[in-house]
């Protein structure tokens, strides 16, 4: 029954003779809870250890079991690990969606399907192979109660003999995702034989889909941008955490504290840290707060609706100088939203957080390895300019595996900033906490407990004097206003500068964060397909450096990429730039929640320009 | 910088060698006749006698009249006026950081029991090493007289208005939650105050002191139950309370079975003499019920209500090393490269 199953159409058996090599989409449309994540991680890694450049986006639904999931995995061999529009190859596994995503399909596409499905007669454009899951996995499983779960490892099998992965790769991998756990890698490797073996004898490839070995990841590891921003911190001397579970920020915390207990224990057996979770995002924050006053190296991660309750409080930080590092992990808005969808929505609240005139220093990872090395950049930036810092990561950062260099090992040493210890007091008699003795804006601090006399300041969010002595004096608030801003202008030096591609071209791109990987492969569509050449700037930081306006001013037209439907980074730059070059600003916005793709990008761009 | 009061020659000095003025702080802005300004006092004084270190203590407040009074006492400790109600978890993130800090809370009614109440139960349940002191007026005074969520069923404000709702008891939800030292005292109680106070810097674990604190301005009228005569007319104290510092070698003589001799912490001791036989602050169940008791009765209850020298702090819950975390190494906080590079060996 099987193999008559297997429906060589029309288009199929045309582009049966053509062979697509590691250049593909594949979806997994499963059940959330039904445990598929495990087996399409399992697919991903044996792609990576393949050679083959390769991205796994995760959409899933805010529900713990029940409701629909997909996941999809682009194998590119130029390096392109953006999100694909089309999907090439689907593996159907969910009843309620199948239909539709069967035929949300381009003609030429592949499904896979579980067998009840019954599939194959709702078009004739795609090549349909059936495969009687449930059959297949009673042999391999005895145990009733587990088959929901290693019916998923049975599709990685037939896909591993469809696409020609290799099996060997392929039992690594699932070895590797159940560890110590001997059984359960046993019977799931089994499974994913079981599906192979069957594939082998009942199905016969007729889709133009391969995967070939290549060299392209030597080196590589793979990782989420939340554990990335954990292993950061950690090697950045994070001190204290305080945070409160909300996605998609909570394995950022959970992680750090996996990391921590394992690496972060001190001599004597006692942790060299606190971890707490709070009992919501206002406290999650006050104790960050309370922390980096008395001088820990303190943060918190959450995501726009903690953005929100912390925004009083982030105030209070700018206003009485406080470090402190906030990792925003940014979903869809506003209100609850899509909380599981991803978004550069938070860009414009998060930049003047706060009542009155407040503006933060805000960082733009767009990878794990800049999640990594940005942690270690926000607890300087924070120590150093005395002030809350956030790291303006996204769900497809945070949560989605990402193939990454390994991280290099921070160079420099931890600075502190400006902090004044009871030798220094000895020697100048006393200190004025907001006094610009440098120029810069910047403060001398002492820490509670400092012993001695003349060390103690008072820290608090109503008016004060260049003393921290309470004043509702006018020339004190605007004195104390200007050097503030003073200090935020001085920060332009220090943020980590933009990268820059490309030269000569009229047309300029500037983008930020994820967006850069689809924006990457765009400029190649750009230029491949419609002769556009563009050049290219990634913001890494805000307040903007001196290049980014020069970026600007050098080009005719700069197309802003953002995430988000208001064009919060445009409108930030605009607030930024002369007039005159605000003009040249043009938007480019996604916002569906679903991570932006290149296509997508170049249509918008070739539109804008008139081609 | 905050003026440091300079010691006078020939003052009385205490066992660090310090005189009262260098425990004082900056001129009170609150109103004349304030209970507030006695409770500083109260605290320079209790600081004083204790011998403690100013530069060791950790003053936090949230916002109101309460929360200012930081400013008015011990100007050589370092001071943060937070936001309003969230003095607890800048306290919490202060101690996590630096534990030996001797951490001192002020607040108010208004910021502890409405807009704070989500913190200061937490706080509570945390049993983190700090004092918690409510200047209790049953108002709002900076926004000029609102009822606050402590005032009592019936009491009426200066135009009138009758609060028909009940009260929040303050000490019953620290008993209940996990504070490990709580009681309610009277600005104008000068010794039972200061004995507290002291208990309160030799106790081991979340102190809430519920003082009620009368505004003279808003609050201290007929019909008022937060004013000084109604709380002198009211007043019911559970015992006379003696606190022996653990350096000094004094001791009262008292009848057996008149007295609760608590030994704390650090080796002081509280002795509790008892004015009513069957109360025993070391039971919770008991503190609780005598709570309810008194308001049925529409008593001023005051005294240690619970105590419990045994039930580990949030500090010692996180196995927290000796030394603050704020001030360690380096070489502590960042781990080796081998154990990068063991992590990345784990991703590949």
């Amino acid at each position: 029954m099987a193999t008559s199953d297997v429906a060589v159409q029309e288009v199929g058996s045309q582009v049966g003779r053509r062979r697509v090599i590691n250049d593909f989409s594949l979806q997994v449309a499963t059940v959330n809870g039904s445990g598929s994540q495990s087996a399409n991680t399992v697919l991903l890694r044996t792609i990576f250890q393949m050679g083959v450049p390769v991205s796994g986006k995760n959409l899933f639904p805010s529900n713990i079991a029940g409701l629909p999931t997909w996941y999809t995995i682009r194998a590119n061999k130029e390096g392109y690990i953006a999100r694909k529009k089309e999907i090439d190859f689907l593996v159907a596994m969910n009843p309620e969606t199948a239909r539709e995503d069967t035929l949300s399909l381009a003609a030429g596409a592949a499904v896979l399907y579980d067998e009840p499905l019954n599939l194959k007669s709702l078009r004739n454009d795609v090549t349909f192979y059936s495969v009687p899951f449930d059959k297949l996995v009673v042999p391999v499983c005895p145990e009733p109660k587990l088959r929901k779960l290693v019916k998923n490892m049975v599709y990685t099998g037939v896909v591993a003999h469809l696409l020609g992965l290799d099996m060997g790769e392929m039992e690594t991998a699932i070895r590797r995702q159940f560890g110590r756990k001997q059984k359960a890698a046993d019977l799931n490797v089994n499974a994913a034989k079981a599906g192979y073996d069957y594939a082998v004898s009942s199905l016969e490839k007729s889709d133009p889909f391969w995967i070939e070995a290549m060299d392209q990841n030597k080196g590589k590891i793979i990782i989420d941008g939340n554990s990335a921003a954990a292993l950061g911190s950690m090697f950045a001397g994070v001190t204290v955490v305080a945070w409160y579970p909300i996605t998609p920020s909570s394995s950022l915390a959970e992680a750090l504290i996996d990391y921590m207990r394992k690496y972060r224990m001190g001599p004597n057996g006692k942790p060299t840290f606190a971890i707490v979770q709070a009992e919501d995002e206002l406290a999650a924050i006050g104790m960050v707060l309370g922390a980096g006053w008395a001088g820990a190296r303190a943060m918190t991660s959450t995501a726009g609706p903690g953005i929100s309750l912390m925004t009083e409080f982030t105030g209070l930080g700018y206003y009485v100088e406080v470090p402190a590092v906030i990792w925003d992990i940014q979903r869809v808005g506003p209100s609850t939203g899509l909380p599981t969808r991803t978004s550069q929505g938070d860009i414009l609240s998060t930049a003047f957080l706060s009542h009155g005139d407040t503006r933060h220093l805000l960082l733009f990872p767009a990878s794990p390895e800049e999640c990594f090395s940005m942690a270690g950049d926000a607890f300087e930036l924070a120590e150093q300019f005395q002030t809350p810092v956030f790291v303006m990561s996204d769900l497809d950062l945070g949560m989605n595996n990402w193939m990454s260099q390994p991280f290099e090992y921070p160079s420099k040493p931890i600075h502190r900033g400006r902090v004044l210890s009871k030798q220094d007091l000895d020697r100048l008699g006393g200190f004025a906490r907001y006094k610009d003795v440098d120029g810069d804006g910047i403060g001398y601090r002492t820490l509670p407990g400092t012993d001695h006399p003349a060390g103690a300041w008072f820290a608090r969010g109503s008016g004060h004097n260049e003393n921290a002595q309470y004043s509702e004096r006018p020339d004190d608030y605007t004195h104390n206003m200007d050097r503030l801003l003073h200090k935020f202008e001085t920060a332009r030096k220090f943020v980590p500068p933009p990268e820059v591609t490309g030269s000569g071209a009229q047309v300029g791109i500037l983008a930020y964060g994820t967006s850069h990987w689809a924006v990457k492969e765009s400029r190649d569509q750009l230029r491949k397909e419609y002769k556009i050449e563009t050049d290219y700037l990634r913001v890494k930081a805000f307040p903007f450096t001196q290049e980014v306006h020069k970026f600007i001013a050098g080009h005719a037209r700069v197309y802003v990429v953002d995430q988000n439907r208001d064009g919060q980074m445009r409108d930030l730059l605009k607030l930024d730039v002369d007039p005159s070059q605000a003009v040249k600003l043009r938007s480019v916005l996604h916002y569906n929640g679903l991570p932006i793709d290149a296509r997508s990008i170049t249509d918008n761009i070739v539109s804008q320009e008139g081609k | 910088m905050a003026s440091t009061p300079a010691s006078q020659p020939g003052a009385k000095t205490n066992r660090i060698g310090l005189t009262t003025i260098e425990y004082k702080g900056g001129r009170t802005t609150l109103c004349a006749g304030c209970g507030h300004n006695a409770i500083s006092e109260r605290i320079i004084d209790a600081m004083f006698e204790m011998g403690v270190k100013p530069e060791r203590v950790a003053k936090l407040s949230g916002i109101g009249c309460s929360s200012k009074s930081p400013a008015y006492f011990m100007s050589r400790s370092h001071s943060f006026n937070a936001v309003h109600g969230r003095m607890p978890s800048i306290a919490t993130g202060a101690l996590l950081a630096n534990h030996n800090l001797l951490a001192i809370g002020v607040s108010g009614d208004g910021d502890t029991a409405s807009i704070g109440i989500g913190q200061f139960m937490h706080l509570m349940r945390r049993n983190l090493p700090m004092i918690y002191i409510i200047e209790d007026n049953g108002v709002y005074g900076l926004t000029k007289g609102q009822f606050s969520a402590t005032a009592d069923l019936g009491s009426k404000l200066k135009t009138g208005v009758i609060n028909d709702l009940p009260p929040i008891d303050t000490c019953a939800l620290a008993i209940q939650l996990g504070a490990t030292l709580v009681g309610r005292s009277f600005s104008g109680d000068k010794k039972q105050l200061l004995s507290m106070l002291k208990a309160a810097i030799a106790h081991n674990g979340t102190v809430m002191l519920d003082v009620i604190s009368p505004c003279v301005t808003f609050n201290d009228h007929e019909g008022s139950t937060k004013s000084y005569k109604f709380t002198k007319d009211h007043d019911e104290p559970l015992h006379d309370i003696t606190f022996v510092p653990s350096f000094e070698e004094i001791d009262v003589e008292y009848q057996p079975g008149e007295l609760i001799d608590v030994t704390m912490h650090d080796g002081s001791r509280l002795k509790l003499h008892k004015l009513e036989e069957d109360f025993d602050p070391t039971d919770k169940v008991r503190a609780l019920t005598r709570l309810a008791e008194a308001h049925e009765k529409g008593e001023v209850l005051t005294g240690v209500f619970y105590i419990n020298t045994k039930a580990p702090n949030f500090v010692e819950l996180l196995n927290m090393p000796d030394e603050p975390l704020a001030t360690l190494p380096e070489s502590l906080t960042r781990p080796p490269k081998s154990a990068l590079d063991e992590c990345m060996e784990a991703l590949r």
